[in-house]
C-alpha cells in the first residue's frame, strides 16, 4: 500500500466513524446540533479524502477542476439560500425537494457511467465485475429515479401544487404500478444482458413508477411516504458505491438506508398507519367518505372570543392542544403571546404534542421552539393524558383527528386505535377551527358534539390576536 | 475491493444504520430526518470520482457536475435547514416562572 492509499483509508474510516457518532447523536435533544455539525464536517473530511487521493495517485486535470468547482458552487449556493429562506412550516416539502436531489444525483452517476463506460479502466476488474456494475448501476438507477420522482409529488402535494387525482384511488392504480414494475424488471435484466439502450427505458418507467406509487396517497400519510424515499436515497447512494467501488459510500448510504426505515416504521406507529396500508391504501378520506357517510353533527355550541376570554381568566390550568391548522396560518407567535398573558396571571399553561401534530412528526415542537415556548411545557401524550381531567381549559388550535374520541370509544371508526388526546376529560374544550370541515381522515369529531365544548370560529391567527384583545381587555396579563 | 467485502461492507452498515437510533423522541423525528437525508447526499463523492475519472470527456465532466451540484444541494441544504430546526431547540428558555 502506497501513502495516498492509507490516507484516503484512514480518512474514510475517520468518516465514518463520525457520520455514526453523528447520526446517534442526533436521536438526543442535547447533542442533536453538535452531532449534525459532526455530520457535516465528516461529509468534508470525506470529500478532502477523496480527492487528497487523486490528487496523489492519478492527479485531477485542470478540465475537471473546472467541472467540480462550476457544479460544487451552484448546488451549494442554491441548497444554502433556500435552506436559509424557507419558512418553517414548509419543512416537509423542503426535505422532500432535498431527498429527490439526492436520488437524482445517484442517478445521473449511474447513467453517467452507463453511458460512457469508463468505471472499467477502475482498479482491479475481476471476473464477476462487469455484471456487479452492470446491476449496481441499473439498481441505482431504479431507487434513485423512483425516489427522485416520488419526493418532487410528494413536494407537490404538500405544497398544495397537486392534488389527488380521483382515477388514483380506483383498484386501476395497482395494475398500472405493476405495469411499470414489470417493465423495469423487463429492463433490467435486458440492461444485464448488455443492451445498453434499455438503460433509457428503466429510467422512464422507474420514474413512472415513483409517480404512480406516491401519487395517490393522501396528505396525511406524506411524512412517512418521505421517511421512506429518504430511506431510499440512502439504498441509491449505497448502490452508487458499488458503481464507483467506494467503500464509504456504501457504509453511509446502508446506514441512511436503515436508518430511515426505523424511523418510517416509529412515524409508521405514531399514526397507527401499517407501512403497507400507507403504501397501497391510498388516502384514507377517499376510504372513509364512502364507508362512514354520516357526518352530521347535532348538538354543536358555538361562542364568541370574548366568552373564550372570560372562561380562560378562571382557570387554574390550561392545555394547549396544537395542530396543523395553526401551523397553516402560521399563529405560533401568536398564540405564545396569549400564553404569555396566561401565564402571568398564574394559569398554569401545557402544550400537549400528538407525535403527529402540524405536518410532520417533531414538526409542532420546532414550530413552537421558533416561537419561543420553553422546552419543559411541551408535554408528549402519553405524559400529559393523565391531567386531563384536573384541567379547566383545553384550547384545541387547528387539530382535529388527534382529538376524536372515537378513536377510543367506536370500535367502527376507520380511526380507531390511533392514540388520541383525551382532551374531553378536561372541563370545558374550546376549539379554534375555521369551519366544521373534517379533518385528514374526512371522519366526524365526536368531540365537537359534546355538551363541554364549544366552538369557537374563525382563522386561528385572527381568533388568537382577538384573544388578546380580550384578555388585554380583563386585565390578564397586567398585575 | 472484492465484491464479497463489498458487501459485507453492506451488511455491516445497514446492521449499523439499524441499531443507531433505537428511541428517538418525536420532538426530533423531523430533524433526524433531515439530517440523515443531507447524509445521504454522500452521493457526491460518487459524482465528484466520475468527474476526476472523466478524462476530458466533456458528456460526462457535464453529466458529473450536474450530478455534483443536485448532491450539494442536498448535503448543504439540508445541515443548514437541520441547524436552523435544532438551533430552536437549544435556545435557552427565556422566562421561566
Amino acid at each position: 500500500m502506497n501513502l495516498p492509499v492509507i490516507i484516503k483509508f484512514v480518512i474514510d474510516l475517520l468518516a465514518v466513524l463520525l457520520l455514526a457518532l453523528g447520526i446517534k447523536g442526533l436521536s438526543k435533544v442535547k447533542s442533536a446540533r453538535d452531532a449534525n455539525r459532526l455530520a457535516a464536517f465528516a461529509m468534508l473530511l470525506s470529500v478532502i479524502g477523496l480527492l487528497s487521493y487523486y490528487l496523489g495517485t492519478s492527479g485531477i486535470d485542470l478540465q475537471s477542476w473546472t467541472w467540480i468547482i462550476i457544479g460544487s458552487i451552484i448546488g451549494s449556493l442554491l441548497g444554502a439560500i433556500l435552506a436559509k429562506k424557507v419558512p418553517m412550516t414548509s419543512m416537509p416539502e423542503t426535505v422532500a425537494l432535498f431527498n429527490g436531489c439526492g436520488g437524482m444525483s445517484s442517478l445521473l452517476v449511474a447513467l453517467g457511467v452507463a453511458i460512457f463506460p469508463i468505471s472499467n479502466n477502475l482498479e482491479n476488474v475481476d471476473f464477476l465485475k462487469s455484471l456487479i456494475n452492470e446491476v449496481s448501476i441499473s439498481v441505482s438507477i431504479f431507487v434513485g429515479a423512483i425516489t427522485f420522482t416520488g419526493s418532487i409529488v410528494a413536494m407537490a402535494k404538500l405544497q398544495g401544487w397537486l392534488s389527488t387525482p380521483g382515477w388514483t384511488q380506483s383498484k386501476f392504480r395497482h395494475f398500472v404500478n405493476i405495469v411499470f414494475a414489470v417493465a423495469s424488471l423487463i429492463a433490467f435484466f435486458d440492461l444485464i444482458n448488455g443492451n445498453t439502450s434499455s438503460i433509457w427505458l428503466l429510467v422512464l418507467v422507474s420514474s413512472l413508477l415513483g409517480i404512480g406509487v406516491t401519487l395517490p396517497i393522501g396528505g396525511a400519510d406524506m411524512p412517512v411516504v418521505i421517511s421512506l424515499l429518504n430511506s431510499y436515497s440512502g439504498i441509491a447512494a449505497a448502490a452508487a458505491g458499488f458503481v464507483v467501488d467506494s467503500q464509504l459510500l456504501i457504509v453511509a448510504g446502508a446506514m441512511v438506508g436503515a436508518a430511515g426505515l426505523i424511523l418510517t416504521q416509529v412515524m409508521c406507529k405514531g399514526m397507527n398507519r401499517s407501512l403497507v396500508s400507507v403504501l397501497f391504501g391510498g388516502s384514507l378520506s377517499a376510504q372513509s367518505t364512502t364507508s362512514s357517510g354520516s357526518a352530521e353533527y347535532t348538538n354543536i355550541t358555538s361562542c364568541s372570543v370574548e366568552e373564550c376570554a372570560l372562561t380562560l381568566e378562571a382557570a387554574n390550568k390550561v392545555i394547549i392542544v396544537p395542530g396543523y391548522g395553526l401551523a397553516v396560518a402560521q399563529a405560533q407567535h401568536t398564540l405564545r403571546e396569549v400564553t404569555k398573558k396566561l401565564e402571568q396571571n398564574g394559569i398554569e399553561v401545557v402544550y400537549a404534542i400528538h407525535p403527529v401534530a402540524g405536518r410532520m412528526p417533531g414538526h409542532m415542537n420546532v414550530l413552537l421552539a421558533e416561537a419561543d415556548v420553553p422546552y419543559e411545557q411541551l408535554k408528549e401524550m402519553d405524559v400529559v393524558n393523565p391531567d386531563f381531567p384536573a384541567t379547566d381549559v383545553v384550547l384545541v388550535l387547528g387539530a382535529n383527528d388527534v382529538v376524536n374520541p372515537q378513536a377510543k370509544n367506536d370500535s367502527s371508526s376507520p380511526l380507531y386505535g390511533m392514540p388520541v388526546l383525551d382532551v374531553q376529560e378536561a372541563r370545558t374544550v374550546f376549539v379554534i377551527k375555521r369551519g366544521m370541515s373534517a379533518g385528514y381522515s374526512g371522519i366526524k369529531n365526536d368531540l365537537f358534539d359534546l355538551p363541554n365544548t364549544s366552538m369557537v370560529f374563525g382563522d386561528a391567527k385572527k381568533v388568537l390576536s382577538d384573544l388578546i384583545g380580550e384578555l388585554k381587555d380583563l386585565g390578564v396579563g397586567e398585575k | 475491493m472484492s465484491f464479497i467485502s463489498l458487501l459485507w461492507v453492506l451488511l455491516l452498515g445497514s446492521l449499523l444504520g439499524l441499531e443507531l437510533i433505537g428511541k428517538v423522541p418525536p420532538t426530533l423525528h423531523t430533524p433526524l430526518m433531515s439530517g440523515a437525508n443531507a447524509i445521504s447526499g454522500i452521493t457526491m463523492l460518487a459524482a465528484l470520482t466520475l468527474i476526476v475519472k472523466a478524462e476530458g470527456n466533456l458528456p460526462l465532466l457535464i453529466i458529473g457536475s450536474i450530478s455534483l451540484g443536485f448532491a450539494l444541494f442536498n448535503v448543504v441544504g439540508g445541515f443548514f435547514v437541520t441547524d436552523r430546526m435544532l438551533a430552536m431547540f437549544s435556545r435557552k428558555p427565556s422566562n421561566k416562572k
